[in-house]
């Protein structure tokens, strides 16, 4: 069996780890186009203030790693997947044969239309390339420009203020991270970045990018103000790496359709994690969620199936997100925006920048939002995937939505080893 | 043979000298807040119920780490961090779904239950046996294993 992962990051690298676990004797090839090892994305804020070395944002640290585990590693680009002959072109000319494929292939940023956002000096956060050059340029006391204040854009935000630069945040929407903060949520971490020095445009769109004299750019703004930049930084969005597959005839929305087996509409062929549209557990619908807990899980899950425990079903992923904004730890998880006719909770105390918000689907919490809480926050992703009746426990939480961790105790451990105490 | 932490909030009394050793062992000061393991009460039924990771075999902390700083100690059992390798991301954080992984804002860095290296000092500080460190055989843990297992199914 010669199984094929295209793509090197997360998912990827645990679809390829598990296929081996799985299935000893198989063939298990990963194709990958960046040129440094295996890394993770999500440590890339960490390397640009220079608290980790490059090699801290490797996905697997042991040097001989993927040869251990015989998973080969080939640097080369797919340029076409050929369903019929079941083979892959490759960028350097060669070809490759596979009888499973799973594409983990991520996405990448895209660049809104704006004139002269063409111009050198411009860069996204998305590779160690990147994060290499906007380490170079982010010196203290540097005017930095950060188009889009989504999540994404939040982490680099933490990094680039971290760096000592001169911050400017430009946000189309009404708040910060608007599609995981509520207003309330969402405006508290927008004063929170401004009482810590960072410069906040919401409601804002940069019209125009122009060589400066003085700075490298001059920018306008959509308000009519202009402001002069050293550096600029773009985190507006990203499109999934699906080009390739033009004329496979794989189905594409978002991402890549797949079934609850991970499947695309070949059946021989996988897609997981950024690139892929897959179930998310609080809707039932499928979507992107391009988060890194479920770009595993789905590379997780795509293994077992291609190894052929065709018995792991994916139940959906959580979408779920941590933050820190400047000190200021926030988290969303599930339908934080709540579900209609669900009751909820909320509790608000600006001062202090907390806030708590729980949102239900009868006596079940399907959703949550919280800033300022760094203890025990798992448990809400506990209470959502495990879909626990609350009882009683749920008018507590609406009256007190702080004694969450007490909810959580008194009906889950009921049934195993706090049985006796708290049934 | 491993061994776990075995937890029985009925003969808890909330003295909250396993917070105390905890936080001085790990983190050298007598500081509940920056305990692992924490006692929470429940003051309506005058109850208390200590609480902390159960080193679950599904490892939601570890897999969901970005950067390979949460590990298997092959000596314990425990999933460990690393301090050194983690960057503070907090994805395990939220992942564990018994929120017994938490951040530590001084450190930067998030703590768990590392059982201590195998001689947990929560244990040892109890005074009441609510907290005991046994053969992972025994049968109160297997009460609590099947809990742990049945909370996610791992599909
Ligand atoms: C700065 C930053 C911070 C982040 N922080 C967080 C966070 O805090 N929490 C969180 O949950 N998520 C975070 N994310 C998102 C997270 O990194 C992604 O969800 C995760 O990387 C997805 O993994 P993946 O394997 O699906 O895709 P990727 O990591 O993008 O890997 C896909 C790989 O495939 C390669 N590839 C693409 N096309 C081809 C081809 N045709 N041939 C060969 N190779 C190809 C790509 O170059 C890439 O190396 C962050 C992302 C960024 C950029």
């Amino acid at each position: 069996m010669k199984h094929v992962v295209i793509g090197a990051g997360p998912s990827g690298v645990v679809a390829a780890e598990t296929l081996r676990k799985l299935d000893a004797s198989a063939s298990v090839t990963i194709v990958g186009d960046e040129p440094e090892a295996p890394y993770s994305r999500m440590a890339l804020p960490y390397f640009l203030v220079k608290q980790i070395p490059e090699e801290g944002t490797h996905l697997r640290k042991g040097a001989n790693h993927f040869a251990q585990q015989r998973i080969d590693i080939v640097q080369d680009r797919v340029t076409a997947v050929d369903r019929a002959a079941k083979s892959l072109t490759l960028a350097s000319g060669g070809k490759m044969a596979y009888d499973k494929l799973l594409i983990a292939t991520g996405s990448r940023p895209v660049a809104p239309p704006i004139p002269g956002m063409d111009l050198p000096g411009i860069f996204s956060c998305w590779t160690l390339a990147d994060g290499r050059a906007i380490a170079q340029r982010a010196k203290p006391g540097a005017k930095v420009l950060l188009m889009g204040a989504g999540f994404i854009g939040c982490i680099i935000l933490e990094a680039l203020a971290q760096s000592g630069a001169d911050l400017t945040v430009v946000e189309m929407e009404d708040r910060m991270v608007p599609r995981m903060m509520n207003d309330t949520a969402g405006n508290m971490i927008k004063a929170w970045c401004q009482s810590h020095g960072v410069h906040v445009h919401t409601s804002t769109r940069v019209t125009g990018i122009a060589k400066g004299s003085a700075h490298p750019f001059k920018v306008d703004l959509s308000t009519g103000q202009q402001l002069d930049a050293d550096l600029i930084v773009s985190a507006t969005g990203v499109r999934p790496n699906v080009e390739f597959l033009d004329g496979a005839g794989l189905e594409v929305q978002q991402g890549i359709f797949i079934n609850r087996h991970m499947q695309t509409n070949d059946p021989d062929i996988y897609a997981a994690g950024d690139v892929a549209q897959g179930r998310d557990f609080s809707t039932g619908e499928s979507s992107v969620q391009a988060i890194q807990p479920t770009a595993t899980e789905h590379g997780q899950l795509a293994a077992r199936n291609m190894a052929g425990h065709t018995g792991a079903v994916h139940r959906g992923s959580v979408n779920m997100n941590v933050l820190d904004t400047l000190g200021l730890i926030s988290s969303s998880f599930g339908l934080w925006m709540g579900k209609p006719g669900g009751d909820s909770a909320e509790l608000v105390n600006r001062e202090r920048y907390r806030y708590l918000n729980l949102q239900f689907d009868g006596d079940t919490l399907v959703g949550a939002t919280s800033l300022g809480m760094t203890q025990h926050v798992g448990v809400i992703r506990g209470l959502i995937q495990t879909r626990t009746r609350l009882g009683k426990w749920k008018d507590k939480l609406l009256e007190d939505p702080t004694r969450l961790m007490e909810a959580y105790l008194a009906s889950t451990q009921a049934v195993g080893f706090n049985a006796a105490l708290l049934k | 043979m491993l061994k776990a932490l075995q937890l029985e909030p009925e003969k808890c009394t909330g003295c909250l000298q396993c917070e105390m050793a905890c936080s001085y062992e790990n983190e050298g000061v007598f500081n509940p807040s920056k305990s692992r393991i924490k006692v929470f009460n429940f003051h309506d039924e005058g109850r208390f119920a200590p609480y902390t990771c159960s080193q679950c075999s599904e490892a939601w902390c570890l897999h969901a780490c970005p950067v390979e700083a949460i590990v298997i100690n092959p000596m314990t059992g425990a999933k460990d961090v690393l301090e050194d390798v983690c960057v503070g991301c907090k994805v395990c954080t939220i992942a564990c779904p018994f929120g017994t992984v938490n951040y530590n804002a001084d450190s930067g860095k998030v703590i768990k239950c590392d059982l201590c290296g195998g001689d947990p000092a929560c244990a040892t500080a109890c005074p009441t046996g609510a907290i005991t460190y046994v053969d992972a055989e025994h049968t109160g843990l297997a009460r609590m294993k099947a809990h742990a297992s049945q909370t996610i199914p791992k599909n």
